[in-house]
C-alpha cells in the first residue's frame, strides 16, 4: 500500500506601505492596511473558503479516510483575525475533525534558520504558541519556510525535539535516489524527512492549467493512475503546495475545484492500492531507508532549489544582516509592540521581492508583489528598517535611563 | 525689444535645471523690460490633433500659479506657446529609443511610469520614432511659429540642442538673429563617448549663432576648444538663483542625526559613485550622520547595489525623484549639500542650498564654483577631500555656520535681474550688428 501525503502551506505576509525618508523619525505605521485588507479578503473568497469548505465536506464524506496536512504562518492568522475571522473558524473545523493535521514551523515564514540557532528557535517556539492557541494541539512535525532545509537545519529542529520534518525532494541532492521513501537526517537520525515529490507536486501546482502541457488536461483519474502505476515506486508520495494553488494560482473556472473533489474518490478505490495520511502519520509508518546527506541549505523556490531567492544579491545580504543586527536590543527591550514589528520585519516575503534573478521563475516572485522593481522593493524595506532601528535606540535609551 | 525663445517648461511642471533657468530668465527679462514668446514642447497625447497651443494669460497663471507670488510681472509681456512633442529636457537618444520601444510593444496610447521612485514622462506614439527625427520636426513646426509671429520679434533664443533646429529655422524663416544658449554640452553628458549626432546639431546650431551664451567659463571653454567656435561669438552668462517667497516654516525634522545630501538625476556627470564612497568614510568615523541620495537615473540601480555592498544601507537612504515642494522640504532638512558632479557646465542646485542656509560642498569641476566664494570645493575624485569635508562641517559647527551665512549672502547677489540685464545688453549688440550686415 503507497501512502500519498497533502500537505499545504498557508501563509500570507504583513506587506509595508509605500514608505518615505520624509516618513522616517514621525510615522510608524508601517504597514499597507489598505491593500494587506484587499488581498487577505479576496483570497480569503477565492481560495480558503471554498476550499475548506471542500475538504470539510471530503472529510466527511470519506468517514476518516481522507487525510491532510497544514502549516499556517503567524503573520497569516494574524490577518484572518483582523479581516477574515470566518476562515480561521473554517480552518477550526477542519481541526476538529481530526483528520488534520498542523505543522510547526517559523512564526512569521522568516529566514531565521538561515540567521541563528536563537533566533530560529524563538521563532518556532512562538508560532507553537499560536498553532496550540488556536487549534487545540501542540504541533509535532516540522516544515521550514519555504522547505528550506540543510543538515544543520534538520539537526537543530530534531534538538527542539521534532521528530518529523518536511523537505524538497531536490534533485541535486537525490541525485539517483527516489524521494518516495521516507529519510533521516544525517546529523540526527531519529529526525525522519519527508520530501516532496516535485515533479507530481507541480503537475497541480504549476501545470494543472497548463494547455501546453502535452498532459493536459489533468483529471483526478488521470492523476491517481500515475500515484499508483509503477513509475511512481516507493512508500509514500509527497505532494506539497502552496495552498493558494488552489483558486488563486490555479483559478476556479480551470476546474481545480472539481479536480480536488474528485481527487480522494478515485483514490481512494479499492484497486489502487492507495491511503491517504497525514505528515506524522506518514513518517511514522515507514523506517527511513538511508540518511540524506544535504550539507548546504536548499529549499523549494526555483529551479535552482537553494536560498538565492531571499538571500542572492547585495541588497538581500545587506537587508538580512541589518535586520538580525537588531536581534539583541529586541532581547533587551522586552516590549511587544517592538516584537510585533520585529516579527512581520523578518517575514521572507520582503527579500523575496528584492531578488535579481528574475528570468524563468518571474511570474512565482511577481505574484502578489507590490513592487515594481528588486530595488524599490530593498529601498521601502531599508526605510522602515532604518526608521525601526531608531525607534528601537530611543526605547532603550529610555529603558536604561529608567533603570537609573 | 521682443525675443522668440525655445525653451522648457517651467517648474513645478517639469522640475530640472532647464525649466528652473528659463523661468529665472523670463522673470528677468520681464522685468528689464524684455517681451518674451516663450516656445516650448508638451506632450498632449494622440486626442489632440492640433500642433500648436497658444496658452493665454489666465491659462498659465493657472499652470504655474503655484511657483509663488509676483507672477503676475511676467505674465504681462510674456506670451506661451506649446508645441505638441515627446520632447523633455535632458533626454538622449538612447532613452528616447527606449520609450519608443516600450510603445511599440505594448500598444498602449501614453506611456508612463507609475513608480514613485522614478520621473514620470508620458509618451504618445504620434510623434517621430527616434529622437532626431522628433527634433528635425519640432523645427518645422517651430518654422510655421516664427511664419506666423513675423514681426512679433527682434531676436530669437533657443536652450539646449533638441531646440536648436528649430532655432535655426526660425531664423531662415524671419531672417532674425539667433542666440543659442548652452546649458550643457555633449561632453558633459556623456563624458569622451559623445553621441556625434548630437554634437553635430550643437555644432550646427552654435555656427548658425549669432551669439553663444555659455552657462560658466568651463562651458565656454569646451564650446571654443571642442566645437571651434570662434571666442568673440561666446559669452559667459552665468546663472542666477530666484529667491522665491518664504514658503513658510521649516518642517519638522523626523530623524535627529545630521543629514548629508545629494540632490539631482544619478547619472554618470553628477558623480553620484563617488557621493557614496565617501559616505562610507565618513560613517566609519562617525555614528550621527545620515546621507539622503535624492533623485533617480541611469545609476540608480548601480548605487544602491553599491551602498548596499558597503553595508550602510541603515544610514544613506533614497527618496527618489522629488519634485515642488518636496525638493524644497529636502534643502531644509539638510545640513550639508554636496553636489560631487565629474562635469557641471554650471549646476544650479547648490545655489538653492545655500538659500536654505545649507552649507555646500560643490566639486571644482563645476561650473558654479566659479561663482561662488563660500562654499567647499574639492575635486570629484578626490572622496578623502570629500570626506574630510563633510566631517568638518558636521562636526564643527562653527565652520557650518560661517559657510550658511556667508554663503546665504553671496547668492543673495546673484540675481536673475542682473543676469538678463547682461542678456538684453547681449540681445542689442546682436541686432545691432545685424543691421549693420
Amino acid at each position: 500500500m503507497k501512502t500519498v501525503c497533502l500537505y499545504f502551506q498557508v501563509h500570507q505576509p504583513w506587506r509595508l506601505k509605500k514608505y518615505r525618508f520624509f516618513n522616517m523619525g514621525k510615522d510608524h505605521n508601517y504597514l499597507d492596511d489598505l491593500l494587506n485588507r484587499s488581498i487577505m479578503q479576496k483570497v480569503a473568497r477565492q481560495c480558503y473558503l471554498p476550499m475548506n469548505a471542500l475538504l470539510l465536506r471530503l472529510i466527511k464524506e470519506n468517514q476518516g479516510a481522507f487525510r491532510c496536512s497544514f502549516s499556517i504562518t503567524g503573520t497569516a492568522i494574524e490577518q484572518f483575525r483582523a479581516f477574515a475571522p470566518e476562515v480561521l473558524t473554517s480552518f477550526k473545523e477542519l481541526a476538529a475533525t481530526g483528520c488534520v493535521e498542523f505543522l510547526a514551523e517559523t512564526y512569521s515564514h522568516s529566514l531565521a534558520s538561515l540567521a541563528s540557532k536563537e533566533d530560529f528557535e524563538e521563532q518556532v517556539k512562538l508560532h507553537m504558541e499560536i498553532i496550540e492557541k488556536e487549534f487545540g494541539k501542540r504541533p509535532t512535525a516540522f516544515r521550514n519556510t519555504e522547505l528550506i532545509y540543510s543538515d544543520q537545519i534538520g539537526a537543530t529542529v530534531a534538538e527542539m525535539g521534532f521528530r518529523t520534518m518536511l523537505a524538497e525532494g531536490a534533485k541535486h541532492v537525490l541525485g539517483w535516489k527516489s524521494p518516495n521513501f521516507v529519510y533521516a537526517n544525517a546529523i540526527d537520525q531519529r529526525m525522519r524527512l519527508l520530501l516532496r515529490n516535485y515533479k507530481l507536486s507541480d503537475d497541480i501546482a504549476f501545470r494543472f492549467s497548463d494547455q501546453g502541457w502535452d498532459r493536459w488536461p489533468l483529471t483526478a483519474d488521470k492523476f491517481v493512475e500515475w500515484l499508483a502505476s509503477e513509475d511512481t515506486p516507493g512508500e509514500v508520495v509527497n505532494l506539497f503546495m502552496d495552498y493558494e494553488t488552489f483558486g488563486e494560482h490555479q483559478k476556479a473556472d480551470t476546474g481545480i475545484f472539481e479536480f480536488m473533489r474528485a481527487l480522494p474518490a478515485a483514490l481512494l478505490d479499492k484497486k489502487n492500492g492507495l491511503e491517504f495520511a497525514t505528515v506524522s502519520e506518514a513518517a511514522a509508518k515507514y523506517q527511513p531507508v538511508a540518511v540524506l546527506h544535504c550539507p548546504h541549505a536548499m529549499s523549494w523556490a526555483d529551479e535552482e532549489r537553494d536560498v538565492t531567492a531571499w538571500l542572492g544579491n547585495e541588497l538581500q545580504n545587506e537587508a538580512f544582516s541589518k535586520l538580525y543586527a537588531l536581534k539583541e536590543k529586541i532581547a533587551r527591550l522586552h516590549n511587544r509592540d517592538f516584537d510585533y514589528v520585529w516579527n512581520f520585519l523578518q517575514t521572507s516575503d520582503h527579500f523575496y521581492y528584492m531578488a535579481t534573478k528574475w528570468l524563468s521563475d518571474g511570474d512565482v516572485h511577481s505574484y502578489f508583489n507590490p513592487y515594481d522593481s528588486a530595488y524599490d522593493a530593498f529601498i521601502n524595506y531599508m526605510n522602515v528598517l532604518s526608521d525601526f532601528i531608531i525607534e528601537v535606540d530611543k526605547a532603550l535609551e529610555k529603558q536604561t535611563a529608567g533603570v537609573r | 525689444m521682443r525675443v522668440l525663445m525655445f525653451g522648457w517648461e517651467f517648474p513645478p511642471h517639469i522640475a530640472g535645471g532647464l525649466g528652473t533657468a528659463c523661468y529665472g530668465m523670463t522673470r528677468g527679462l520681464a522685468r528689464n523690460g524684455v517681451e518674451v514668446t516663450f516656445v516650448v514642447p508638451h506632450a498632449y497625447g494622440d486626442e489632440d490633433q492640433r500642433f500648436t497651443h497658444v496658452l493665454n494669460a489666465s491659462e498659465v497663471e493657472a499652470l504655474y500659479g503655484a511657483t509663488g507670488s509676483g507672477a503676475d510681472d511676467i505674465l504681462s509681456g510674456l506670451s506661451f506657446i506649446r508645441i505638441d512633442s515627446n520632447m523633455v529636457p535632458y533626454i538622449s537618444p538612447e532613452e528616447y529609443a527606449d520609450y519608443h520601444e516600450q510603445f511599440v510593444k505594448t500598444g498602449q496610447k501614453t506611456w508612463s511610469t507609475t513608480d514613485v521612485w522614478k520621473q514620470r514622462y508620458t509618451f504618445s506614439g504620434k510623434y517621430g520614432a527616434n529622437l532626431m527625427e522628433e527634433v528635425a520636426r519640432y523645427a518645422m513646426v517651430a518654422a510655421q511659429v516664427a511664419k506666423d509671429l513675423e514681426g512679433q520679434f527682434d531676436i530669437i533664443h533657443a536652450h539646449d540642442w533638441l531646440t536648436y533646429f528649430a532655432g535655426i529655422a526660425a531664423k531662415r524663416v524671419s531672417g532674425k538673429p539667433l542666440v543659442v544658449h548652452m546649458h550643457a554640452t555633449e561632453y558633459d553628458r556623456s563624458g569622451e563617448n559623445v553621441n556625434t549626432q548630437v554634437y553635430a546639431i550643437e555644432r550646427a546650431g552654435m555656427q548658425a549663432a549669432d551669439r553663444v551664451m555659455a552657462v560658466s567659463n568651463l562651458t565656454r571653454n569646451i564650446v571654443i576648444n571642442r566645437y571651434g567656435i570662434p571666442a568673440e561669438r561666446v559669452v559667459t552668462m552665468h546663472n542666477a538663483v530666484r529667491f522665491a517667497e518664504n514658503s513658510g516654516e521649516a518642517p519638522e525634522r523626523g530623524v535627529e542625526d545630521k543629514i548629508i545630501t545629494f540632490l539631482g538625476r544619478i547619472t554618470y556627470q553628477k558623480g553620484p559613485d563617488y557621493f557614496v564612497e565617501a559616505a562610507a568614510k565618513v560613517l566609519k568615523r562617525m555614528p550621527n550622520v545620515r546621507f539622503v541620495m535624492a533623485g533617480s537615473g541611469d545609476m540608480m540601480n548601480h548605487v544602491i547595489r553599491r551602498v548596499a555592498r558597503l553595508g550602510i544601507a541603515d544610514r544613506f537612504h533614497f527618496t527618489g525623484f522629488l519634485r515642488g515642494e518636496d525638493v524644497h522640504k529636502m534643502f531644509q532638512l539638510s545640513d550639508v549639500y554636496v553636489m560631487p558632479s565629474v562635469s557641471e557646465p554650471f549646476g544650479i542646485s547648490p545655489l538653492e542650498a545655500m538659500r536654505s542656509n545649507v552649507p555646500v560642498i560643490i566639486s571644482k569641476q563645476s561650473g558654479v564654483a566659479e561663482v561662488l566664494d563660500y562654499a567647499v570645493k574639492v575635486d570629484y575624485w578626490d572622496v578623502d577631500a570629500m570626506a574630510d569635508a563633510m566631517y568638518g562641517l558636521i562636526k564643527y559647527p562653527a565652520l557650518a555656520n560661517m559657510f550658511a551665512a556667508k554663503g546665504l549672502e553671496e547668492v543673495t547677489n546673484l540675481k536673475w535681474n542682473n543676469v538678463a540685464a547682461k542678456i538684453k545688453a547681449v540681445y542689442e549688440e546682436v541686432i545691432e550688428e545685424a543691421k549693420n550686415q
